[in-house]
């Protein structure tokens, strides 16, 4: 599942690169603290920004692997959706990937939601297969149980020493 | 106007409860979870209270436990890839008797034949295997079916044969039987487009019902080749497809044998009733299954599994990755 075809080193070895987004610019409101702040798609796109891809010393930002506008965030029916995009159709990391966001939003968001985290439609060549074991709460369950597989997890969750 | 009302939280668990099954008399219900944990609980002056606690068993999470026909023995599997039997002694207390081992990862579900003779198990490694119990405690391996493409989620026994079903990841339902030689796949009931998470039968061991991540509860009926009411073909047969009742992946459905009501469950935190249209039966047509009473928000989380109380009817049990072991009430309609 996570082999990486027996090759060393990344798959992808020239990713392209994009400029990360500027920091979030706090309102007054958001400041308030007696207004209640909604989710929203920005505030998900940070949880998940700067998560690490496993082969490159980029984040899932830089990499374009996550994007702004392939999140939905529907605060008052508790759903969050995040389509991710692997570098390339035939990244053997993609599940792991999404493994990652998964993990990454567990833990942050409020477990009042429902979370799904998905391939970009098109983006993939095992889109269906690995979009079938990313929403199997079971076999995620169970990898999270993996010693092995959450040590990768935590170092891709791991806050970066840039 | 049926209706479904709360009885009770019960709180003993400190993470996901991923199963409830009631012992034979429905005077136990057991539950178990990502604690590593077994509860039985059982009632005190009608409230229900935590009775044993059964621990140090597995490693790793508890996903399934099954009581014999007799309610003597237990049975658990976890993602330790290890079944551990508990048996009652004369004094009420139960204690581990055996492991069983020999699956290669996650074990997703064991059961109880109606006889009592056989323990069936599943697992992520795609296998189905059949035990035989005897009287001496022994447990040995009597089949691997490797059947299935995919791991397979849950099995369940007829209530009155030595038919086992199993449905998986592979989107199949499968039904396998002891031809005199060996266990042998004899049906392959397809239909679903996403994992079967639950398979149950009704009272009769004629009908089964199904449940997935597509949404979808399916009703499946067994045709014989005498049926001549039937245009079917002998074999199962999907007779009725419920669906637009749970907005995502259905996880666990139950038939209760004493009055046919069928509760179904998921992903979406609500417990929905299905009862049969018996007004308008007419055997050249099709069941017909009306949503009879239904509890949005039942629990604050997925719902992982339901289960009809096998004596008072009335009592339906659940539990759900909140923590929260929850036992509901359920009034018909007449």
């Amino acid at each position: 599942m996570m082999s990486n075809g027996g090759a060393k080193g990344p798959e992808n070895v020239n990713p392209q690169v994009y400029q990360p987004s500027e920091r979030r610019v706090l309102t007054a409101d958001e400041e308030n603290e007696d207004i209640v702040d909604k989710f929203d798609c920005r505030e998900v796109f940070d949880m998940v920004r700067q998560i690490n891809d496993p082969e490159h010393p980029l984040t899932l930002e830089e990499l374009n692997v996550v994007q702004i506008n392939h999140i939905e965030v529907d605060d008052e029916r508790n759903r969050v959706v995040v389509l991710y995009t692997p570098t390339i159709p035939h990244c053997s990391m993609a599940t792991l990937i999404g493994l990652a966001i998964r993990v990454k939003l567990l833990r942050s968001l409020p477990e009042r939601f429902k979370v799904d985290v998905r391939i970009y439609e098109g983006s993939h060549v095992s889109e269906v297969a690995v979009n079938k074991q990313l929403a199997d709460k079971e076999r995620v369950a169970a990898a999270l149980e993996n010693s092995h597989l959450l040590d990768v997890i935590n170092q891709c969750l791991a806050v970066q020493k840039k | 106007m049926s209706s479904l009302k709360l009885l009770q939280d019960l709180v003993a668990h400190d993470d996901r409860v991923w199963c409830v099954k009631w012992n034979p008399t429905g005077t136990l219900l057991a539950s178990c979870g990502s604690d590593k944990k077994i509860v039985l609980w059982g009632e005190e002056e009608g409230k229900w209270v935590a009775k044993v606690h059964l621990t140090e068993a597995h490693e790793r999470t508890i996903r399934a436990v099954a009581w014999s026909p007799t309610g003597t023995y237990l049975a658990s599997c976890s993602f330790d890839k290890t079944i551990c039997i508990w048996k009652r002694d004369d004094t009420g207390v139960f204690g581990a008797i055996a492991t069983l081992e020999g699956h290669e990862n996650e074990v997703k579900c064991v059961a109880w034949s109606v006889s009592g003779e056989y323990l069936a198990s599943c697992s992520r490694d795609k296998t189905v295997w059949i035990w035989s119990c005897e009287y001496d405690d022994e447990y040995d391996c009597l089949s691997v079916l490797h059947s299935h493409s995919q791991d397979v989620k849950k099995i369940c026994w007829s209530p009155v044969e030595d038919v086992l079903v199993s449905c998986s990841y592979d989107n199949t339902v499968k039904c396998f039987k002891d031809d005199g030689d060996d266990w042998t796949c004899t049906d392959t009931l397809t239909g679903h487009e996403s994992t079967v998470w639950a398979v149950a039968f009704d009272g009769t061991g004629k009908r089964l019902v199904t449940c997935s991540d597509d949404r979808t509860v399916k009703i499946w009926q067994r045709f014989n080749a005498l049926d001549n009411s039937a245009s079917q073909k002998p074999g199962w047969h999907c007779v009725c497809t419920l669906s637009g009742y749970h907005d995502r992946a259905i996880f666990d459905v139950d038939w209760s044998a004493i009055h046919g009501a069928i509760v179904s469950t998921g992903a979406d935190d609500c417990i929905r009733i299905f009862e049969e249209n018996l007004t308008a039966q007419d055997p050249l047509r099709e069941p017909e299954f009306f949503a009879a009473a239904s509890m949005p928000r039942a629990h604050s989380q997925d719902v992982n599994a339901v289960s009809w109380n096998p004596v008072r009817g009335h009592l339906l049990a659940s539990c759900s990755d909140d923590g929260l072991v929850k036992i509901w009430t359920y009034a018909r309609p007449e």
